[in-house]
């Protein structure tokens, strides 16, 4: 399928459950991101924050499945995010991507992936690209 | 305010060894079910050395070496003001379990907006496997929230 990859292709949507605490703890760990921000609810109050929140390397890990239930990872080149949004508890996120240029990269036949991460209530939490080998 | 004197600080080398039970928690906390990234097998049977680390994992390096850490204590940044503004990867090689590769950083750029309201440290890093090779480049920007 990827073979005939076109400008206007839309990547198979990845669709998440709603951000909960658990989920939080485990990247936390998982990521060696430990700031308590994330996954202490009293931290994250005295810092001003409602609650706890969802770490931004977490959307951007859902948005590399996104990429590689898509095209094998051997073929990503670049991958970009710019957090957009703080991802809060309850945001059950969909991943969505769209080909939108096919691209020459250093000699090699790319094609570059618009990508956004929206929470349920059509809020954008992650605006990003990646490029990727055709072949 | 971030001194602007950091602009050019280098944090110092993360040397991270990626194994499998590390790639295979990382894999259960982001919901990663495909088999390649679970079962040293199913990778090699789709071609890679061992199961491959997924696309954001190397930013694990510096949390665990505690170079992050030690970079937001010099920059006097608070964690409870602190967001991830940007990430960006650019990969040259597939990082595997059983690879070792070693990040070195440095802080390229210091700016704010909003009349200090936001503050930006941008940070550059390069990172190289046991063999010397380039595995990929990363920039971060962090953003400190006032």
């Amino acid at each position: 399928m990827t073979a005939s990859i076109q400008v206007g292709d839309r990547l198979p949507t990845l669709q998440l459950p709603p951000v909960d605490r658990t989920t939080l703890a485990l990247f936390g760990g998982a990521s060696g991101d430990h700031n308590p921000i994330h996954i202490d609810t009293d931290f994250a109050r005295r810092s001003g924050m409602p609650d706890v929140f969802a770490q931004g390397m977490l959307g951007m890990a859902w948005l590399g499945r996104l990429l590689t239930q898509w095209v094998p990872q051997s073929r990503i080149r670049q991958y970009d995010a710019r957090f957009a949004g703080i991802t809060h508890l309850g945001n059950a996120m969909t991943c969505s991507g769209e080909v939108v240029e096919l691209l020459e990269l250093d000699g090699e036949a790319c094609a570059r992936v618009a990508l956004t991460s929206a929470n349920q209530y059509g809020q954008n939490k992650i605006v990003g690209e990646a490029i990727v080998a055709l072949a | 305010m971030i001194d602007k004197k950091f602009i050019g600080y280098t944090l110092k080398p993360s040397i991270l060894t990626v194994d499998r039970t590390r790639l295979q928690f990382f894999a259960k906390a982001i919901g990663e079910k495909d088999p390649i990234y679970l079962d040293a097998d199913a990778a090699r049977a789709a071609g890679y050395a061992d199961i491959p680390a997924p696309p954001t994992f190397l930013f694990a390096a510096e949390l665990d070496s505690g170079a992050t850490d030690q970079l937001l204590a010099d920059l006097d940044i608070p964690l409870a003001k602190l967001l991830h503004g940007e990430q960006s990867f650019r990969y040259r090689k597939t990082l595997c379990a059983g690879d070792t590769v070693t990040v070195q950083s440095t802080i390229t750029d210091i700016y704010d907006k909003k009349g200090g309201k936001l503050e930006f440290a941008v940070k550059d890093s390069k990172v190289t496997n046991q063999r010397n090779e380039l595995v990929a480049e990363l920039r971060t920007v962090l953003v400190v929230r006032h």
